[in-house]
């Protein structure tokens, strides 16, 4: 008998024109103690079936079909007031962002207590007594000292335990995980999804986790179930969805998924994914504009070295020099990349890699060191000619294809914008041939260049920066976490382009990445950084075979490995 | 916290100090006083006497000093009109519009705080829409046409409130004459703390509800709701809490400058304020009532700012910590 269950859901948005179907005619179930996946890109409706069972989908969406049932009993029909009391009481959620999710002005005690006691009949000691044990059970140390903090004193990792102890306040039967671990890093991921486990089974809590990683689903589900523009396209046992998928779109999913333990030159590419692999006119570079007028002086060494830059950030401020306390950022990093390679860094939130790119691009400047980019020195230069030339040579692509674009300019001036400023093209005509010639070059197209950054999506956004950020003809590529805010089958696309862009022009790129496996398919070279420091530079084979440096070999034995996974496309790739 | 609050007084005392050098400045060179306190018959001997008198032969340094030094004993000299202190003629008039822009504060937020609320949480409910729009005649009808309509329905027409004046009054203390302790008093304050409070009303009606808006949509919101509270407790605890920091700074700065620039309201129905007191200040260039207004207004912005960076503390903790760790 399971726990919960869910018959034919049809959930529609409705809006002034028509019926938007998020999610069509969904069958799942789950029993206690098991842990069954929803598992799709964005767009699924796999968070609109979490949304569905707890009742709290966003205006104006509603059930049109179908059934929920909790424990045999119906609950789909139940009016507003008693689907709150059963919230909370016999269904938990857990959401993505532990930053978001709690209350900033009120202590950890209040929004604890304040659960427990709507949900059981508890005095309020016996509910703080309550909420210490289960801060314990969900493994924040010193729960009876911190429970009396405020939510910005827990590190994102720790506010997710606390998110999951409020989750778990009154033992329901059913909790729901919606993105629990993406928002985290990878060590944190791990004892996450660890104590998702062992509370699942020590509990005898039915869990649905609803992600779009697949890491997560193959270390932590029992069941899967992958969605795909609404529909449910595959439903069954993890070990054999993973291992052996049926549906093309699962098959494309795996395929896209990069893996952390073989390099290959290609991703697979994906067919069943609409949008993708688009035809687009390839243009010869080598007898364009793009390609033509690479007159940089070619270097010996490095084309850019990297020695002892240290940056530092102040914390307090003081009349007094001595009692000004700072930050390090960066603590002497040292590193040189060669032309024609791609080198990479990774590492967590806070280890200063994006510090790096932007001290590189002239954004910080650094106290201490020096950085060389084809024999110039960057930390010191003055002259306003020198910086625009050298600006010109480097580019960057940001990690947020959202806000990263000024949502009032339309495309072709955003791509125009860097031609006309470094004045690289001398009539208006002569502009736009260009700008439409990378448009289509980066698998946009011409009719593109009218339109508004708001009418693309993340992936094609991210075109739109590696188009704009070509449009000055760079030899050098800043690209920080270029994907991460990418669905997988769409970061393959990305990638797959980064990689032809590169072997056609020649490109040198820093490639920052907080995922091991993308760094291992990008990247020749990688760093490993931890507060601000640089541990370890290897080749990036070496570096995955044969770690040095222990927080190396921690980091790549935190990974979820992917073992299970299907390995039918990869091989077809790899012979 | 006690560090943050010295800290933030001191920083007020600098701002004081600096309204009162220019304060100082607008006394001794903006025309000669002696100019502006005797006839043109006064013989130049007579002058250079009244000069010697005044101490406006001392050097700059020492004229400020004694001046600030004045000040701090809320000794602002005599006025050129009424030859009496300023201080008593501020005295007499401060409590009358101090208690009219308590009123209007009172009533800006009594109103303003639900009516923000709830015009946030019901967005398409038909009061909202009433609420929104009729709150734009706040906005746009000048004040002194709000309080002539006022009079005209209100005094005129119905003849249930009276159009000027402060009712009768009773003395607390020989500073304070209130008006809030008797029904004439009391009526008298409804019009113009009404006129006066309109523009705030609408201002943190609005800001409320924009602030609402945005926090209703924030994650918190949600995991309370998927925890089950009922609305009650999303609203009132976790909602209101989180719209109140702009709040503060919008009320602080407008409760500032309604006892500040309460003239127009104060004209329109005859309040014997300070305003009144400080228009007709301008009209006969009588310099030390301007100079003490300034330090006056200054003060009160100054202290209201005192009052809301410590509320911010108060009801952010992450300011707390940085703070304390500052």
């Amino acid at each position: 008998m399971s726990i919960l269950d869910i018959r034919g859901l049809t959930v529609e948005f409705p809006s002034r024109k028509d019926v938007f179907t998020a999610s069509r005619n969904v069958n799942l179930s789950v029993d206690a103690g098991k842990i069954l996946g929803v598992v799709g890109e964005s767009g699924a409706g796999k968070s609109t079936v979490g949304n569905a069972v707890i009742g709290l989908l966003e205006n104006p969406g509603r059930i049109a079909e179908g059934e929920i049932h909790l424990d045999g009993q119906r609950i789909d029909n139940l009016a507003a007031e008693s689907m709150r009391k059963l919230r909370g009481k016999r269904i938990g959620m857990i959401f993505q962002d532990p930053l978001t999710s709690l209350d900033p002005l009120q202590t950890i005690e209040f929004q604890l207590v304040e659960t427990i006691r709507l949900h059981l009949p508890l005095s309020k000691s016996e509910a703080r007594a309550h909420a210490v044990d289960l801060l314990d059970q969900v493994g924040i140390p010193n729960p009876e000292e911190r429970i009396a903090q405020y939510p910005h004193q827990f590190s994102g990792g720790m506010r997710q335990r606390v998110v999951i102890a409020l989750a778990l306040c009154a033992d329901p039967e059913v909790v729901i995980a919606d993105e629990p671990t993406t928002a985290l890093d990878v060590s944190i991921q791990a004892q996450i999804l660890k104590l998702m486990k062992r509370l699942c089974e020590e509990k005898n809590v039915a869990m649905v986790v609803i992600t779009h990683d697949m890491g997560v689903i193959a270390d932590l589900t029992d069941h899967v179930a992958v969605m795909y523009r609404g529909d449910l396209v595959e439903y069954g046992e993890s070990k054999q969805v993973l291992g052996a998928p049926k549906h093309p779109y699962t098959q494309s999913l795996i395929a896209a998924v990069p893996r952390p333990d073989v390099k290959v030159h290609r991703f697979p590419q994906v067919d069943y994914i609409e949008g993708s692999a688009k035809p687009f006119k390839q243009i010869d570079i080598s007898t364009h504009w793009l390609g033509k007028a690479r007159d940089y002086k070619s270097v010996d060494g490095p084309l850019l070295d990297v020695k002892d830059i240290t940056m530092k950030f102040l914390t307090k401020d003081a009349w007094i020099s001595s009692n000004r306390q700072y930050f390090t950022a960066l603590d002497k990093v040292s590193f040189d990349i060669h032309a024609g390679e791609t080198f990479g860094l990774v590492g967590e939130s806070g280890s200063g890699k994006s510090t790096m790119a932007r001290v590189i691009t002239g954004l910080y400047h650094p106290a201490g060191g020096t950085a060389h980019f084809a024999g110039q020195e960057l930390t010191s230069l003055k002259d306003k000619k020198q910086v625009l030339a050298m600006r010109r040579q480097m580019q960057m692509i940001f990690q947020d294809p959202f806000s990263s674009l000024n949502s009032r300019m339309r495309v072709r001036d955003i791509v125009a914008e860097p031609i006309k400023f470094h004045k690289l093209a001398s009539t208006n005509s002569e502009v736009n041939q260009i700008v439409d010639d990378l448009l289509e070059h980066v698998g946009l197209g011409v009719a593109a260049a009218a339109k508004f950054p708001h009418e693309f999506s993340g992936g094609q956004r991210q075109r739109i920066s590696i188009a704009r950020a070509l449009a000055t003809r760079p030899r050098f590529l800043v690209c920080d976490e270029p994907t991460s805010a990418l669905d997988v089958s769409i970061q393959a696309q990305t990638l797959n382009l980064l990689k032809d862009l590169q072997d056609e022009l020649g490109l040198t790129m820093l490639f920052i990445s907080h995922d091991l496996a993308v760094i291992r398919q990008m990247c020749n070279r990688t760093g490993v950084m931890r507060h601000g420091q640089l541990l370890e530079v290897a080749d990036t084979e070496d570096l995955f075979d044969k770690p040095q440096h222990a927080y190396t070999r921690e980091l790549l034995s935190l990974m979820p490995s992917m073992d299970g996974l299907s390995r039918q496309n990869l091989e077809e790739e790899l012979a | 916290m006690f560090g943050f609050i010295s800290r933030r007084i001191a920083m007020a005392l600098v701002v004081m100090f600096v309204v009162a050098l220019i304060s100082f400045l607008l006394f001794r060179f903006v025309g000669d006083p002696v100019n502006q306190m005797v006839g043109i018959e006064t013989t130049p001997e007579q002058r250079e006497a009244l000069r010697q008198r005044l101490g406006l032969n001392d050097p700059i340094l020492v004229q400020f000093f004694r001046y600030i030094l004045g000040a701090i004993q809320f000794d602002f000299g005599n006025s050129y009109q009424f030859k009496q202190p300023v201080a008593d003629l501020i005295g007499r008039r401060l409590p009358a519009t101090l208690e009219l822009s308590f009123a209007s504060a009172i009533f800006a937020l009594l109103f303003g705080i639900p009516m923000g609320i709830y015009t946030g949480l019901n967005r398409d409910s038909l009061l909202s829409k009433m609420f929104l729009s009729v709150s734009l005649v706040g906005i746009a009808l000048p004040t002194f046409f709000i309080g002539i309509l006022f009079i005209f329905f209100f005094s005129v027409t119905l003849q249930w409130l009276p159009s000027f004046g402060r009712g009768e009054v009773v003395a607390l203390g020989s500073f304070w004459d209130t008006g809030f302790l008797t029904i004439s008093g009391l009526k008298a304050i409804i019009l113009p703390a009404i006129t006066l409070g309109l523009y705030q009303m609408t201002l943190i009606m609005r800001l409320i509800r924009a602030e609402m808006l945005e926090v209703m949509r924030t994650d918190h919101i949600k995991f309370a709701r998927a925890r089950g509270l009922p609305n009650r407790s999303v609203y009132y605890i976790h909602a209101l809490k989180n719209t109140m920091v702009p709040v503060i700074t919008i009320t602080g700065l407008q409760l500032g400058s309604i006892i500040a620039f309460a003239i127009i309201t104060e004209t329109v129905f005859q309040w014997p304020g300070m305003g009144i007191l400080f228009l007709q200040a301008v009209q006969n260039v009588d310099i030390p009532i301007m100079a003490a207004y300034l330090l006056l207004t200054a003060f009160i912005f100054v202290f209201i700012n005192l009052i809301v960076d410590i509320l911010y503390v108060v009801i952010d903790p992450r300011l707390r910590t940085e703070r304390g760790r500052a």
